[in-house]
């Protein structure tokens, strides 16, 4: 056993002895999953002991299941064991000084995005002690919430101030042992963010995880929480179209979406982690479980999502349609280049009457890119008049690329009206001709078909998100053509 | 405004055009007539710039420049307009925000600021009327669903919100009823100055009432065989190609 780990098995067991309270002053642990990094994580953030329970039963479903191979994407095996489980939040000055040390790459994209400079140094990691705008907005915005009675902070501060909240929803939509990636995160997630909209309160403002300054370094295993109680409404916004330094490659994180009667929740993603270079180093794996309970009747939950970044992921934000008359969402754009993998989707599982799911997939694939929509249209027994209607849309560039799609249905109901439609497209060298023609170059001319293309997406996401997406797209798809 | 100098192009292994020789001067109205296949579609859009032919000999200036120097997007910011003989849909791409972008572009490259959204659309209705251009097609994709009357309408439209200094039109009478035709001669005609050249490809001399061209050339076999005023059109809608060709060999 070397030092270090013989150091953290010390204050794990010494924290057992003392209730996980004691103060720990090691930042990192050594790499490498087993019951006592769980217990230290768990003592690390105070948390109760139920919690750490449920971690630890999470923990030993994980090592009993097997990573799923059935996704259409390849890539090396994943060393679990190489993974250190838990760093305190970095210290500054391990981070660049100051633009200047930052990657011009990456500068490049902030100025094309128009993100401001304070921002552009937080995004990169720059150490900065000033206090910028964004701090004092999120201050006001913690005003107004806590007038409307919403609650949103990290998923520490939650543990900690709503312990009964939590206790009563956490796993309530995806269980433990839901699947491989959601095991781990159980078992492991060290933070993330949690929303409670109560009955009948309409949130006043977009929820969204940048205000959130303290969420800078949620990790690698986030765990998202939104709970909207009876007649609530919340719009929440996850990402940020500028690509943020990450060191770490895998992602694992879980959302859990909760709506109680005539409850709606929006939940839209920009989702842009870096998708390694040209010749497909580097990157991040993101392999995210996302998942909304419509459990109350009437409630309604969408997912948008504008995936642009990561190397691989895997991702199918999907809806239990328990209440009665319940209806969930999909919108996705989903773009992939170089040698970016993407297989993402949906599921709609529908279980209450005239419940009632709509999907949009949109695919673009350039370069060496694959992408894959996969999406299972479930509708059981019971789930009189259930309908659902698909649309699944790939956009091809270049003759290297591909798109694939796998749409599952299984009806258990005579009575249920499923449709599905698909086409896959290609730019064609006519219609770029046209717009050349017309005067347009055709960098803009590829932003215009493909904007186009993902327009029935586009106009589900809030306003500045849409914007910013469209642009985001644009620098994804830059030199894809021609 | 324009010299063709002994045009010579392929396509795959293809000789189409075999010595083309045309000038153009602004303010003129020219008519390119020929049978099917002569090669004039290939004409146009090699001056727009298309891909997929190889220029096996000859040259061609536009206002004083090498023409095959400039890429499709420069020659169109220059003044060069093709009217598509078969326009292409563009799912999902507004119809007036490509006008939009391409209106913006050519202003651009003439350092003139971006027309912002009020001051584009005052333009956009006011060249509507001048083709009679339904509204509903304004904000629908690029062609999409347009009717083979619609698609050559909103060509001329476009044209008349570019303005351009060269103007091609690849048989755009095709496909037009008597009632379109006329409006959009009508266009055409309004679009006339003395800073602009029309060149106008066509099958019928039926046009040629409405639009009345200085020049008419019978292009044949990737070579233009004859030229001469209006009087040639109605004596080609007489006597045939045929009567043509003989004459030239004949000369
Ligand atoms: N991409 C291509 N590949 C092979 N042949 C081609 C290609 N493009 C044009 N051609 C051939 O070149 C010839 C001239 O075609 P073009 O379209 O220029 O004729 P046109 O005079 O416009 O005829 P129309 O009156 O029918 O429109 C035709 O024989 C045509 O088949
Ligand atoms: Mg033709």
């Amino acid at each position: 056993m070397t030092d270090e780990t013989a150091k953290v098995e010390e204050l794990v067991h010494k924290e057992y002895e003392h209730g996980f309270v004691t103060d720990i002053d090691t930042d990192t642990v050594a790499p490498g999953l087993n019951e006592d990094v769980i217990a230290l994580i768990s003592a690390k953030k105070e948390e109760p002991e139920w919690l750490l329970e449920w971690r630890l039963d999470a923990f030993r479903h994980w090592t009993r299941m097997t990573e799923p191979g059935w996704a259409h994407v390849h890539y090396p095996t994943i060393d679990y064991q190489a993974i250190s489980y838990y760093s305190a939040p970095k210290a500054k000055e391990d981070g660049p000084k100051s633009l200047d040390e930052v990657d011009p790459k990456l500068l490049e994209t902030y100025e094309k995005l128009g993100i401001p400079l304070h921002e552009q140094k937080m995004l990169a990691g720059v150490a900065v002690d000033a206090v910028f705008d964004s701090v004092s907005v999120a201050t006001t915005f913690k005003e107004k919430l806590a007038d409307a009675g919403v609650v949103f902070c990290s998923f520490s501060e939650a543990v900690q101030n709503h312990p009964d909240l939590v206790r009563e929803y956490l796993g309530s939509v995806v269980p433990v042992a839901d699947n491989y990636y959601a095991a781990l995160n159980s078992a492991v997630f060290t933070d993330g963010s949690f929303c409670f909209i109560p009955k009948n309160t309409r949130c006043p403002m977009e929820l969204s995880t940048y205000f959130r300054i303290n969420a800078a370094n949620t990790g690698q295993f986030e765990r998202t929480l939104i709970v909207a109680e009876e007649g609530s409404y919340v719009s929440y916004l996850e990402g940020c179209t500028a690509p943020m330094r990450d060191e770490n490659q895998l992602h694992a994180a879980v959302v859990e979406l909760v709506a109680l009667d005539n409850a709606e929740i929006k939940y839209s993603t920009v989702q842009n982690w870096y998708p390694g270079d040209e010749n497909g180093v580097g990157g991040i794996y993101n392999f995210v479980t996302k998942r909304g309970d419509c459990r109350g009747a009437g409630s309604r939950i969408s997912w948008t999502q504008v995936e642009t970044g990561s190397a691989i992921t895997w991702k199918y934000p999907s809806c239990i349609l328990r209440g009665d008359n319940s209806s969930g969402e999909f919108y996705s754009v989903a773009v992939t280049n170089n040698y970016q993998q993407a297989d993402t989707g949906t599921k709609m599982i529908h279980l209450g009457k005239n419940t009632r799911s709509t999907i949009i997939s949109k695919g673009i694939s350039a370069g060496k890119a694959q992408n894959a929509y996969r999406g299972l249209v479930k509708i059981s027994k019971n789930a009189d008049n259930a309908r659902n209607y698909t649309q699944c849309d790939s956009l091809l560039m270049g003759d290297t690329c591909g798109a694939h799609t796998f749409p599952y249905i299984e009806t258990g109901n005579a009575g249920a009206i499923v449709e599905h439609e698909a086409t896959t497209s290609k730019i064609s060298d006519d219609q770029l001709f046209y717009c050349r023609q017309r005067g347009i170059d055709e960098e803009d001319a590829v932003n215009m078909i493909v904007n186009g293309f993902c327009k029935d997406v586009f106009k589900e996401l809030p306003m500045e998100f849409a914007v910013e997406a469209q642009k985001l797209l644009n620098i994804t798809l830059e030199g894809a053509v021609g | 405004m324009l010299t063709i100098k002994d045009l010579q192009v392929r396509v795959e292994e293809k000789q189409i055009l075999k010595g083309l020789n045309l000038s153009v001067n602004a303010g003129e109205v020219h008519a390119i007539m020929g049978p099917n296949g002569s090669g004039k579609s290939t004409l146009a859009n090699i001056l727009a710039g298309k891909d997929g032919y190889d220029v096996t000999g000859g040259a061609v200036e536009y206002e004083g420049r090498d023409l095959f120097e400039l890429s499709p997007e420069e020659r169109a910011r220059e003044g060069i307009f093709l009217a598509f003989q078969y326009p292409v849909e563009i799912p999902g791409v507004n119809n007036i925000y490509l006008l939009k972008a391409a209106l913006n572009a050519i202003r651009a490259h003439r350092g003139q600021p971006p027309l912002d959204a009020v001051e584009f659309l005052q333009v956009v209705r006011q060249r509507m009327q001048l083709v009679k251009m339904d509204e509903s097609l304004l904000n629908r994709s690029v062609n999409e669903g347009f009717s083979g009357g619609e698609k050559k309408r909103n060509e001329i439209f476009q044209m008349a919100v570019l303005e351009p200094r060269l103007a091609i039109l690849d048989e755009t009478d095709s496909g037009l009823d008597i009632d379109a035709l006329k409006t959009v001669a009508e266009g055409v005609n309004t679009l006339r100055a003395e800073s602009r050249a029309i060149v106008l490809v066509t099958h019928y001399q039926r046009l040629l009432n409405y639009i009345a061209p200085d020049y008419v050339h019978v292009l044949s076999d990737g070579k233009i065989i004859r030229s001469g005023d209006r009087g040639l059109a109605v004596e080609l809608e007489e006597k045939g190609y045929d009567w043509v060709r003989q004459g030239a060999k004949a000369a």
